[in-house]
Order: C-alpha cells, then sequence, then structure tokens
C-alpha cells in the first residue's frame, strides 16, 4: 500500500497509509470503532475504490487487476455474512462451489477448525454461538484456498476462551505461508502478531513488532493499588508528579517522569490514609503505549 | 424498612423446550456493589439477566431486584432499575434533548426535571456543546456515555450493562469505567457483563457462568488465589475452557 486515502463527504476515512506485508506474516490493525480499519479492507479486498495513493495484493494492482484478486483472497468481514438460514454444511458447501472448488478437495485447510463444527454441521447458521459462527467464517474463507487471508475483526463479541482459540488456528495458519491481515479492539491480541499498525482517527500512529512498539514507552510505569479503588484514582490523579493514571486490571497504572518520584508519591500517599498501599515498578505492554500515543494525539 | 440486598436470585431457572438456559442460580449482590458477570457465549448470561430486568419469566425459583419480585412485579422491577447494552442504546435520527426528553417522558418524569438533570449531567461530561447535535454523528464514546447517563436519568438502585465497552479505544474504555465507579460510590448498585478480563478486575465480585450454572463466585483477588492464577483471564481460561459453547 502506498499513500492510501479514502474520504466519505467531509470525513477522511484514511489519510496517507502506506505499509507492507509480506507472505507468512501475520499483521495486526490495531484500533477502535471509526480509525479506518473496515475502509482499509474493503480497498485491499476491492470492494470499494481509493481516492488516493495505490495498493497491490500479491502484486496486482487492486483496481485494474480486481478479479484476478478477488479469487486469491479470503475475505471475513466484521459482520457476520454468512447465511442464516443455511446449515453449516450447506454454508461451506455454497462458498466451496462459486469458487469453482469443492470440500474434499481443500479439507486439509479447514480440518483442524471444521472438526469442531462437524457434530453440528445439520444446524443452521444463524443459531450458532458466536464463538462457532467466527470459526464458520474462517472455514468459508479458506476453502478455496486463498494466498491471503483479510479478517475484519474476528473476534469482537467473542468470549476469551474463544478468542483465545481463534489466534492458535491463526498462527497454525500463518505456518503455511498464508499472509494473514486482521484487525482487533483488544490489546492482547495486538501482542500474538508478527507486525502491528495502531490506528486512530484514519492515521497509523505507529507501526513496528509488538516488542518495538512496547519499548517505545515514555517515562516509567508503576503498578499501585489499595483496597479502596476509587479515591486512590482520585488522588493519583490530583498528584502534579503523576503524568497520567488509569485503571488496568486489578492495580491502577500511573505514569511518572522518572524513578525517583516513585519514593515521593508514595510518602504522599501513605499521609493520605492509604495503608495497603501497594506499589511496584511494571513493564510497560502495547496497551500502555497506545494510550500514551492517543493521549499525544488528543494534546495536539 | 429493612435494608433488601440489590439483586437476590433464588435457584432462579429458564428452561426453553428441553433445553435448560439457566439451571438453578441463586446469589446475592449488595447495594453500591459493582458486580461482574462473565459467562462464555451461550452459557445462559443473556437468559439470566432478561429474568432480572423483568423481561423474561422464569420457569422456576425466584428473584428480587430492588426488593420487588421479578415474577409478580416485572414492572416495578423496570421502574427502579437502569439498563445499558450496547446494541440498544439512542436513537440515532433524534438529538440529544430529544432523546432525554423521550426517555424521561417514558419513566414518567417532568419535561422541567429532566432537563435540569440533562444538563446536570452533560456538564459533568464535558458535553454541554453536544445538547442539540443529532446522535448519529457523535463519536462513539460519546454516545457509550450518554447511553450510560440516559440509563441513569431516573435515578435508579441498580443498573445493568450489557457489554457496554465494545468497540472504543483503550483511553475511552477506562473513562467509560471512572464513571462506573463515580456511580457505585453513590451508592448505584452495578451489575455487568464484558468480555475484556482486565474489567472484571475492576469489579467487587465477579460470576463466572458455564453451561447455565455459576460455577464461581467471589473477589477478582479470592478467585486468582483459589485457581492459583494470575490473572482474572486465566482464571476464566481455566473455568471455561472445554465447554461446548453453542
Amino acid at each position: 500500500m502506498r499513500n492510501i486515502g479514502k474520504s466519505y463527504k467531509e470525513v477522511i476515512a484514511l489519510n496517507d497509509i502506506s505499509f507492507d506485508v509480506a507472505d507468512g506474516e501475520l499483521f495486526g490493525l490495531i484500533g477502535p470503532d471509526g480509525a479506518g480499519k473496515t475502509t482499509l479492507f474493503r480497498i485491499l479486498c476491492t470492494l470499494i475504490v481509493p481516492d488516493q495513493g495505490e495498493a497491490r495484493v500479491r502484486g496486482l494492482d487492486v483496481v485494474e487487476d480486481f478479479r484476478s484478486i478477488r479469487k486469491s483472497i479470503g475475505y471475513m468481514p466484521g459482520r457476520f455474512s454468512l447465511y442464516q438460514d443455511l446449515t453449516v454444511q450447506e454454508n461451506l458447501e455454497f462458498f466451496a462451489t462459486i469458487f469453482g472448488t469443492t470440500i474434499e478437495q481443500n479439507y486439509h485447510l479447514v480440518r483442524d477448525i471444521y472438526t469442531q463444527l462437524e457434530p453440528f454441521k445439520q444446524r443452521l447458521a444463524g443459531d450458532l454461538s458466536g464463538g462457532m459462527k467466527q470459526k464458520l467464517a474462517l472455514c468459508c474463507a479458506l476453502i478455496h484456498k486463498p494466498e491471503v487471508l483479510f479478517l475484519d475483526e474476528p473476534t469482537t463479541g467473542v468470549d476469551a476462551v474463544s478468542r483465545k482459540e481463534f489466534w492458535q488456528m491463526l498462527k497454525r495458519l500463518k505456518k503455511d505461508g498464508l499472509a494473514i491481515l486482521v484487525s482487533t479492539p483488544y490489546m492482547d491480541e495486538a501482542a500474538l502478531c508478527d507486525r502491528i499498525a495502531l490506528m486512530q482517527n484514519g492515521r497509523i500512529l505507529d507501526i513496528n513488532t509488538p516488542q518495538k512498539i512496547s519499548e517505545e514507552f515514555v517515562g516509567v510505569l508503576y503498578a499501585v493499588k489499595s483496597s479502596r479503588v476509587y479515591d486512590l484514582l482520585i488522588a493519583l490523579r490530583a498528584h502534579p508528579l503523576v503524568l497520567s493514571c488509569y485503571a488496568f486490571g486489578e492495580y491502577l497504572h500511573v505514569t511518572l517522569a522518572k524513578s525517583e518520584d516513585s519514593k515521593e508519591l508514595e510518602s504522599h500517599l501513605q499521609n493520605q490514609g492509604f495503608s495497603d498501599l501497594k506499589i511496584h515498578l511494571v513493564t510497560p505492554g502495547i496497551e500502555n503505549v497506545f494510550m500514551q500515543l492517543l493521549q499525544q494525539t488528543d494534546e495536539k | 424498612m429493612k435494608e433488601h440486598p440489590a439483586i437476590s436470585a433464588n435457584n432462579l431457572t429458564r428452561k426453553f423446550g428441553s433445553f435448560i438456559a439457566t439451571n438453578a442460580i441463586s446469589f446475592e449482590v449488595k447495594k453500591g456493589e459493582i458486580f461482574g458477570f462473565l459467562g462464555a457465549n451461550g452459557a445462559g448470561k443473556t437468559t439470566a439477566m432478561r429474568m432480572l430486568c423483568g423481561l423474561l419469566a422464569p420457569t422456576s425459583g425466584s428473584a428480587t431486584v430492588a426488593g420487588y419480585d421479578v415474577a409478580s412485579y416485572p414492572e416495578k422491577v423496570k421502574q427502579h432499575i437502569g439498563y445499558m447494552s450496547q446494541k440498544f442504546s439512542l436513537y440515532e435520527d433524534l438529538t440529544v434533548k430529544e432523546n432525554f426528553l423521550f426517555y424521561g417522558g417514558v419513566y414518567g418524569l417532568r419535561r422541567k426535571e429532566i432537563l435540569l438533570r440533562l444538563n446536570d449531567m452533560l456538564k459533568r461530561l464535558d458535553l454541554v456543546h453536544a445538547l442539540n447535535t443529532r446522535v448519529g454523528e457523535l463519536p462513539l464514546g460519546w454516545k457509550q456515555k450518554l447511553s450510560f447517563s440516559l440509563a441513569m436519568l431516573h435515578q435508579p438502585e441498580i443498573i445493568f450493562l450489557d457489554e457496554p465497552t465494545g468497540g472504543v479505544d483503550p483511553i475511552t474504555r477506562r473513562k467509560f469505567w471512572d464513571l462506573i465507579y463515580e456511580a457505585a460510590h453513590q451508592g448505584v448498585t452495578i451489575f455487568v457483563t464484558t468480555h475484556y478480563m482486565d474489567e472484571a478486575e475492576y469489579c467487587d465480585r465477579v460470576s463466572i457462568m458455564v453451561n447455565g450454572v455459576i460455577e464461581a463466585l467471589d473477589s477478582p483477588e479470592n478467585l486468582r488465589s483459589k485457581y492459583q492464577a494470575e490473572t482474572m483471564d486465566a482464571v476464566f481460561q481455566e473455568l471455561a475452557r472445554g465447554t461446548i459453547t453453542l
């Protein structure tokens, strides 16, 4: 992709997007609703045309060569797009047939996933749970042996166990050499990608490996805890040494400019009556960095 | 008057034909508590929640919400609770003001009272300028805050939040939790479902439903120590793994 731009009336959905995804790479687009992830998928899957820039999928231009591209990609849109009134098996047969193949011919590609669905193959797709629907949609996107897989928020609304299983499947597919572009609002999934792009309001804020992105955190991060969570949050945010403070799982995450500040903060809080205070240094993750980048863009 | 628990479920059961969606669940939620209601897709959360909101009659067992029996007084229950979900929220083609006047009217509040409370809420959310904007034009994060305020408009004792934070960025998600903490601090009881396991940690107590029954119920800290897990995500994986989610 080179300098891709797309606007809807006065709304800029995508602004100067450029990056490459290699064969066998699992690439994540990370960002909230409205970041431009779905627009980008639609351009790459040849469903809409960009206003600016050019994009190629396996060397083919998304505008000129859209017919050839459509044969060699698998696309799983964000909204469940299978036929709800067809059974599990009928859906898969349908997708195989329109791509001129059969389930038997490419069964090896979907075997791991489809074996979990087979006990329910006579069930209507509309009657499956969220996690099962996603597995079926993935099978349907894979059955014609695509070279590139586009997955638009495949795990949104799916429970934590099914999400984990879904990502294990992606890891296996990647090993077979498939290039995978996947979007997600879940930060824990970002860490499972080879590389990620952090997106907000049509722009890429950062692009790198999860490890490198985690290292970009500015300042030092502390985890703080007390039984009086709400009071602690108020006290921390009011303190001049605290650059930011957000709830983070069991703890509150507090950003300070330097580690020496933590001693002063700790004694301040103890004076305020937080007797059961726990405070320790933590290694920042992708979510911390993303929050810092979002905060910087807000301030600009 | 004797202080009643915010929510009390006693062998609450709902069957659909031969399928038992919610199987004899019993628990209590204290006033002002943030109670996390977790479970895999298809574990029976939505069915249980609909019964507690007076929208679906139990097959057997009982539950009281805000002191009212859900089967006998579903309308009373509805008056005393607030409800917010990602799917059902505001009318996109009405302005913020029109939405509040409409819902306030449904709850029998006077126009003057509604506008007074709305003004107060918008000030605290720093959204006064959005008063006459059509909801469809607002960013998702604002809509979520407004939906929450709307659910609180009739000053309910308990608020049910069904996956309230889907699709927003990590900062917006946390700012939403600031609202939850604030409400709980003022004595409102919070009953919340989520797929974000870090949010489970923000709750005072958490229940985990598996195949229609409550498999675990305790504070996040106690659950982590009981299952020797470092995070609530690990606890959830341990309990919900291997269950068939249909």
